[in-house]
């Protein structure tokens, strides 16, 4: 109903206003009025208001500024980012002064040459000297621009330092997991075939290929049993006769990784896995690494000026070094709640505006303490009462699985 | 559009088929794509609108979602996030492409190439009319997807696999995203037939002293706009074409070691950034496509209603060639955060930083032509005074988000959205409404009301500089795009009131535009009629009939002799010389001599 009598009222201003504009223009007529061109009142009028518009988007820009500059980002949490912030500002400096000059004269040339009988324009085809002018002066702005932002971006994506924090962000729709590197300080092998409840991340290890081994095949069979019991010739029986031959050809890839040398094969182990919050030390370059387990991400943290996309099939990656911890960030920003934050900045599906997690900077000896704290990944994928028993494999037991 | 169906000069009967249906007239299918342009672009407002409601008061209940929408999207007037993906996609993709490119090049291209060069019409009708009928049912394509059951595309209208290529990935990628990809199919078809159209009439059907150096520089915007089209849009087919087959066929060219909804994709050795490549190779193209003809309109519009000619000419044509030329080598911009070598971002900035020089040639050469003029205030000159406000504005954006340093903290946040709004949709839009205004006489033989022109024109303004100015704060607060409410994350609840301000403004200014849709109507059926020159112009298409005629012309074709700017020539009784006027004797064409 409500609709209806918006629609009907919608209907009748639209009559409404046709009648008004017939009576107007049939009144204009009787005025003689037909001109197409604006009359010298509307064109005064219309004059004085670009004076109006310009002082007003001015003055917009200026009040946004004043209610919402202190609203943006808090200083850089990074080294890198100083110098971003700076050369941002650089560029601010230089496009607000481009932008309120050619107003002016926008405006101001538009105010000014308003329309009169009585004069003609000022016939002016060209000037060399004028457009080289405006050709030049860009010219050398920008050279400044491209100098200075290039040599910040090569500095910013060169390699990362030797002896930095290793850590991987690996996203799925939508949550972060994240990995470092542990004792070895390099990230174990990793494989998307090798992806379960337990190993989030398809780490490589002898306990994970133990484990997926012994999953799949138990799939498998169950697939079989339901392949065996269902009726012949059936469209089921076919999509499972698929499926089996999917989950076999799976089987032969995990089994190929059993290949790898046994370095390889131990580098997973003492790799830590964490969910929804992170920890860095302050004053320690991290270098991070990227990889997608579904569809592209971008691990945005704002507060470092760090972002990255996550390409599935792709190792990406970014470093930065933190320069301030959260505490400090709490005083600085004057808020008990302040927390740095990772978050999801490439479309990535329904939740995509809530895929976060939480980073917390502190003092080094601190990290070391939260890092002692964590399980290794071997420890978190051994069952709760048969950690000692991992312990012996690792020691030496062969794994038989492997050999098949 | 039944307007200017009193008379007809012609000979043969015409039905009312041929005539509005399947005309093979450029000044009927010229109206053809405007009327369906409008349509479309209605349709992309509308649905800002509706995400605007949510984005403004997260979270609230608007029935308005519910009539729209429906229970299944909007349950309870609550915005389903799914179809807040969908809505900004389609939004996207009807603005950029059927409003901006079919909408506006379809429209102006036809009307304007074969009346401003002298032409009695396009170098074939037939594949003219063609063009348009693909753009007819690539706009039904692209609508229908709303109307299916898993909803339409929500990918974001740059539809990145492997997001848009994995239906379990996003309801959205099933049979909407099969939708999208079949309608641009058809949209390209229309946008290449449209465009070797107009390539070749500007190229072989100019008429008699018609050089290139005395084109219009509207023409030299839509002629090598086309030029551009023709070059990029096959690789925009080529990246839908694999993305059909990896959805279709079980290809990889796009996909690699992918886990999802717990099964294990078994496509290896693609990349999603083949993809990206290929889509902006035409991706960036498409901004100028888009922006080209605007700033074309913008020079006919200034120059006339400046009475003065438009400064630098010459320097004008190199700029629109220069800027073509750079588009093609600066789309990796689009991709500095991808993982794409370091060094090809490098490459990249530079290259895009360039295109601000003639870009800032172009802008002061507007300004030049402002300078001691004689304005006349008409609703096309306001909108193009907005346009060249708004290339300005968002265009020293773009300095910022072309500096790969810079481009890493304010990628894909609304500082973007912000930057590519004001540059592009805005000043394309803007110039789009002045060139309906400017040349509505010439296609309905009638003038549109000029009250309600200047209402038209404040209202919108004022409403899309506050819709968008205001996000570069939000960008700079680190607000992501595409996130359907910013309030998980507590950092940005001071800028809460920031977006219930764009929202408002969002509603006034698509409330505004009912007031240009009045107008057009009512002028087609009760506007008063126009003279045959009512701007005194000195471009061609003024000196051809009010009245339609096949043909353009009744008598012989004209000759032209001189440039299309001799406004307010010294020793001259008129303020205008139009194009067909001889030179007397010992008189400089203004064009000619550098």
């Amino acid at each position: 109903m409500v609709t209806f009598l918006i629609i009907l009222s919608i209907a009748l201003a639209v009559l409404a206003v046709g009648q008004l504009m017939r009576v107007f223009e049939a009144t204009s007529k009787l005025r003689g009025d037909v001109s197409p061109l604006p009359t010298d009142a509307e064109n005064k009028y219309q004059s004085r208001m670009m004076i109006v518009l310009m002082l007003s988007y001015f003055g917009f820009f200026i009040w946004l500024m004043a209610r919402y500059g202190g609203h943006l980002l808090p200083i850089s949490a990074s080294e890198h980012g100083e110098t971003l912030d700076t050369l941002l500002n650089f560029n601010f400096w230089i496009i607000i002064l481009v932008f309120f000059i050619t107003h002016i004269y926008l405006f101001y040339f538009a105010f000014k040459y308003v329309f009169s009988a009585d004069r003609k324009a000022y016939y002016y085809t060209h000037s060399n000297k004028l457009e080289l002018l405006w050709t030049l002066v860009p010219a050398a702005f920008l050279a400044v621009i491209i100098v200075y932002g290039l040599s910040s971006w090569i500095d910013i994506t060169g390699e990362a330092p030797k002896g930095s924090l290793t850590i991987e962000l690996y996203p799925k729709q939508f949550d972060w997991t994240a990995r470092y590197a542990g004792s070895d300080t390099t990230l174990g092998a990793s494989n998307y075939n090798m992806i379960s409840a337990t190993n989030p991340l398809g780490l490589i290890t002898k306990g994970s290929l133990e484990q997926m081994t012994a999953e799949v095949k138990a799939e498998i069979a169950e697939l079989q049993e339901a392949y065996d019991a269902a009726p012949e010739g059936g469209l089921a029986k076919e999509e499972l006769e698929e499926k089996i031959a999917k989950k076999n050809r799976q089987l032969d890839r995990i089994n190929s990784f059993g290949s790898l040398d046994a370095a390889s094969l131990a580098g997973g182990d003492d790799d830590i896995l964490v969910k929804s919050e992170f920890v860095i030390p302050r004053g320690k370059e991290v270098s991070f690494k990227f990889r997608s387990r579904d569809v592209i991400h971008s691990a945005y943290m704002p507060h470092f000026r760090a972002q990255m996309n996550c390409v599935p099939g792709m190792v990406t990656s970014f470093h930065f070094k933190p320069t301030i911890t959260t505490a400090e960030m709490k005083e600085i920003t004057q808020k008990d709640d302040f927390e740095y934050i990772l978050l999801c900045n490439k479309i990535c599906g329904a939740a995509h505006y809530n895929m976060q997690m939480t980073i917390k900077v502190v003092e080094p000896e601190e990290f070391n303490k939260w890092m002692a704290e964590q399980k290794t990944f071997a420890e978190s994928i051994a069952p709760a009462d048969e950690t000692t028993a991992v312990k012996a494999e690792e020691n030496g037991n062969e794994i038989s699985m492997i050999a098949q | 559009m039944g307007a200017t169906a009193h008379t007809d000069h012609h000979h043969h009967e015409e039905t009312f088929i041929s005539k509005y249906m399947f005309s093979q007239d450029h000044k009927m299918i010229s109206k053809q794509f405007l009327i369906t342009g409008m349509i479309m672009a209605v349709m992309g407002m509308i649905m800002s609108t509706l995400f605007r409601l949510q984005l403004g008061w997260q979270g609230e209940s608007f029935w308005i979602l519910n009539f729209f929408l429906g229970d299944k999207w909007a349950p309870d007037g609550i915005l389903d996030p799914n179809m807040y993906l969908a809505l900004v996609t389609i939004h996207g993709t009807i603005m950029v492409f059927f409003l901006l490119t079919g909408g506006l090049s379809g429209t102006f291209a036809n009307l304007l190439i074969p009346l401003q060069i002298g032409a009695r019409d396009m170098a074939s009708g037939f594949i003219n009319m063609l063009s348009y009928w693909f753009f007819l049912a690539s706009s039904v394509v692209m609508v229908s997807s709303f109307f299916i059951e898993t909803g339409p595309a929500s990918g974001g209208w740059t539809v990145y696999p492997p997001l848009s290529a994995l239906p379990q990935a996003m309801p959205g990628s099933g049979l909407g995203m099969t939708l999208w990809l079949a309608s641009m199919s058809l949209f390209i078809v229309s946008s290449l037939l449209g465009g070797l159209n107009y390539v070749v009439t500007v190229i072989n059907l100019r008429t008699k002293g018609m050089t290139m150096t005395r084109l219009p520089l509207s023409i030299w915007a839509l002629f090598i706009t086309a030029v551009l089209g023709v070059l990029s849009f096959p690789v925009l087919f080529s990246a839908a074409l694999l993305l059909i087959f990896d959805r279709s066929f079980g290809t990889a060219f796009y996909l690699s070691d992918i886990h999802i909804a717990g099964e294990v994709m078994e496509q290896t050795g693609g990349s999603p950034i083949l993809y990206e490549h290929l889509f902006w190779f035409l991706g960036h193209p498409e901004v100028y496509i888009v922006l080209l003809p605007a700033l074309g309109i913008t020079s006919e519009v200034i120059a006339t209603n400046a009475r003065k000619p438009i400064f630098g000419y010459r320097a004008m044509i190199g700029s629109i060639l220069a800027i073509a030329f750079l588009s093609f080598i600066v789309w990796g911009h689009h991709m500095y955060l991808t993982g794409m070598n370091p060094f090809l971002g490098a490459v990249f900035t530079f290259t895009t930083l360039l295109i601000a020089i003639p870009s800032a040639v172009k802008a002061f050469n507007y300004i030049t032509t402002l300078w001691k003029g004689n304005i006349r205030f008409t609703p096309a000159m306001l909108f193009s005074i907005g346009m060249v406000s708004t290339f300005i504005s968002g265009g020293v954006t773009g300095i910022i988000l072309a500096d790969s340093a810079l481009d890493i903290n304010v990628h894909d946040t609304y500082f973007v959205v912000a930057h590519f709004h004001i540059v592009m949709g805005l000043s394309a839009v803007l110039a789009m409404f002045a060139g309906v205004y400017h040349w509505f006489p010439k296609m309905y033989g009638k003038l549109m009301n000029r009250k309600l022109g200047y209402a038209h024109f404040w209202i919108t303004f004022v409403c899309a500089y506050g819709v968008f100015f205001p996000q570069h704060f939000l960008g700079l607060a680190g607000v992501p795009r595409r996130y359907y409410t910013n309030s998980e994350f507590p950092m940005f609840d001071d800028l809460i009131s920031i977006n219930e301000m764009v929202s408002i403004f969002a509603i006034v200014g698509a409330l505004a535009q009912f007031i240009f849709i009045f107008n057009f109507f009512y002028s087609i059926f009760r506007g008063t009629r126009s003279s045959q020159n009512p701007w005194g112009s000195n471009t061609l298409e003024w000196t051809t009939p009010v009245e339609h005629i096949h043909g353009n012309w009744p008598g012989p074709l004209p000759t032209v002799h001189r440039w299309a700017y001799d406004y307010s020539k010294p020793g001259k009784e008129e303020d205008f010389v139009p194009q067909t006027v001889p030179l007397e004797e010992g008189e400089m064409d203004g064009g000619a001599g550098h």
